[in-house]
């Protein structure tokens, strides 16, 4: 218990006197992550939006997998993506391992199927009569995906958030395609692994503290904007 | 409706953000081919390395020297001496501190490192329970071995091929024991040397460790000891190694060799000697002289 708060303390400490290795860290974790959501979105959205509201052959196959793709195991990930980025791999000569960008890749393939998934199962649920009603009114395809969206506009958000709930945590693959490299690919979970193989459980428990702040923070943004409308 | 408004709000917000922290992390890890920054661009060098190396801190001292004497980006990949004997033989690595000599000496035979030299020694030492339900305190290695499996002392094992792991299975066989003989009090722990010593002290158990980590983590558990040391069998010995060249063709020949002979020169051994002794008092590795 005592040392709960001597790591509360030191977190402070850090925080408190500009600590330029913990601030670099922070910034990383949060480039890399946000990087990584973003992507997702960018491309979890629309592949969504597609299986949620196509039919076609295949579409219960492809949702199963990528529904299991939800549970994906990160060391998995990372060490799938180790073997591509290996200097004896398909993409070795691009040198990306134990660079940030091996960091997103490995969050993007964790982050992207929770992003798919929770959108399309969004719009699956959205009741067809509406559709027909949009067309009906005479709106442009365009037109029609927009107002859909902004039907399930809370659940997207919702698949955000998981998304980033999930990189914000990840540690097993940042570690294999990063390497914890400092000044380079040193995440707070992945410095938290180490700090804690040094027997530095003070210095660990800080950047617990600082972690959880920072998830606090934008999963409160985010929660945030995905309330502000109910009151319409 | 609103939705309109702050989506893209949120999106150019993110987006600035992101390239805003890229800008400074690029130019943290010197890949810029900045005119105005440095001349030459830096190369990427990567040392596969032991977790001890890197828990005892060694290694974020060595690190910023290296840089600033050579003109390299040090990558260094902390993990047991099985995977990084491993990544030298599959070109992951350009060179390779390790400590595991009979499984060094296979791969320096098989061609895939050269010019391997040795640097620095430190030691193993048997830790426990500070009670010693084994009563081995003070014995020989075999001896307290042999005390161990016959009073069923529990016994944490690395069990991840690690140079640690590869030097106890050693010694159990030097004292023709089989520790498996133990049965469920040896324990497989398949984690770092941190992490497996406080597995031991939780578990009030015996295990070897090298002594830089044991010195690191013993400010997080009181009740563990030394229980044998100085014996010649524990003898923890670290090389240093080129991945040769000539059979993995992406390795950084020049930057590897740059490191050998960093790690062996006069002014390195300085460092290495003085390592430690501010924090514990004692020296973490020595040199043979």
């Amino acid at each position: 218990m005592e040392l709960l708060l001597e790591g509360l303390k030191k977190a402070f400490e850090m925080i408190l006197t500009g600590n330029q290795e913990i601030l670099e860290i922070t910034l990383l974790t949060l480039r890399v992550s946000i990087t990584a959501v973003l992507i997702s979105t960018l491309i979890g959205i629309p592949a969504g939006m597609f299986l949620g509201l196509a039919r076609f052959t295949g579409r219960k196959l492809l949702l199963a997998i990528i529904n299991i793709g939800m549970g994906l195991p990160p060391v998995v990930a990372g060490l799938w993506i180790t073997l591509f980025l290996w200097r004896s791999g398909p993409l070795g000569d691009l040198a990306l391992l134990y660079s940030p960008t091996a960091i997103i890749m490995a969050q993007i393939l964790v982050s992207l199927p929770i992003v798919t998934a929770l959108t399309s199962t969004a719009f699956q649920q959205i009741n067809p009569k509406l559709i027909l009603q949009v067309k009906a009114l005479g709106a442009t395809k365009f037109q029609l995906y927009w107002i859909l969206m902004k039907e399930v506009k809370l659940a997207i958000l919702a698949a955000i958030i998981a998304g980033f709930g999930r990189v914000i945590a990840e540690v097993g693959a940042a570690m294999m395609v990063g390497g914890n490299l400092s000044g380079e690919t040193r995440i707070l979970t992945t410095s938290i692994v180490m700090e804690v193989s040094k027997g530095n459980f003070d210095i660990a428990l800080a950047l617990s503290f600082i972690l959880m702040t920072l998830a606090f923070i934008i999963t409160f943004s985010l929660t945030y904007l995905q309330q502000r409308k109910r009151s319409l | 409706m609103k939705l309109k408004h702050f989506l893209p709000f949120l999106l150019i917000l993110v987006f600035a953000f992101v390239t805003g922290c890229s800008d400074t992390s690029t130019k943290d890890a010197g890949k810029q081919p900045d005119a105005t920054v440095k001349s030459t661009e830096k190369t990427d060098l990567i040392l596969a390395t032991t977790t001890s190396t890197q828990d005892s801190g060694l290694l974020d001292v060595l690190k910023p020297d290296f840089e600033e004497k050579n003109n390299y980006n040090l990558k260094i990949i902390a993990v047991g001496t099985g995977q990084a004997l491993e990544m030298g033989t599959r070109g992951e690595a350009d060179v390779l501190l390790v400590h595991a000599p009979a499984a060094e000496e296979e791969i320096v035979k098989s061609g895939d490192a050269i010019n391997r030299q040795k640097v620095m020694y430190n030691d193993f030492i048997l830790v426990g329970p500070a009670e010693d339900p084994a009563k081995v305190k003070g014995l020989t290695v075999p001896e307290t071995l042999k005390k161990i499996t016959e009073s069923k002392a529990s016994f944490v094992s690395r069990g991840d091929d690690s140079g640690t792991h590869k030097k106890e299975l050693e010694l159990w066989q030097k004292s023709s024991l089989d520790p498996k003989s133990l049965g469920d009090a040896y324990i497989e722990a398949g984690q770092g040397m941190g992490a497996t010593l406080q597995i031991a002290s939780e578990k009030q158990a015996y295990t070897l460790t090298d002594r830089a980590t044991f010195l690191a983590q013993k400010k997080n558990m009181p009740d563990t000891e030394i229980i044998v040391e100085g014996d010649e069998s524990l003898l923890n010995i670290y090389h240093v190694m080129q991945v040769n060249n000539e059979k993995h063709d992406k390795v950084n020949a020049a930057g590897s060799k740059a490191f050998v002979d960093y790690m062996t020169s006069e002014e390195t051994k300085k460092i290495i000697k003085e390592f430690g002794t501010d924090e514990y008092g004692e020296p973490l590795f020595f040199l043979f002289e």
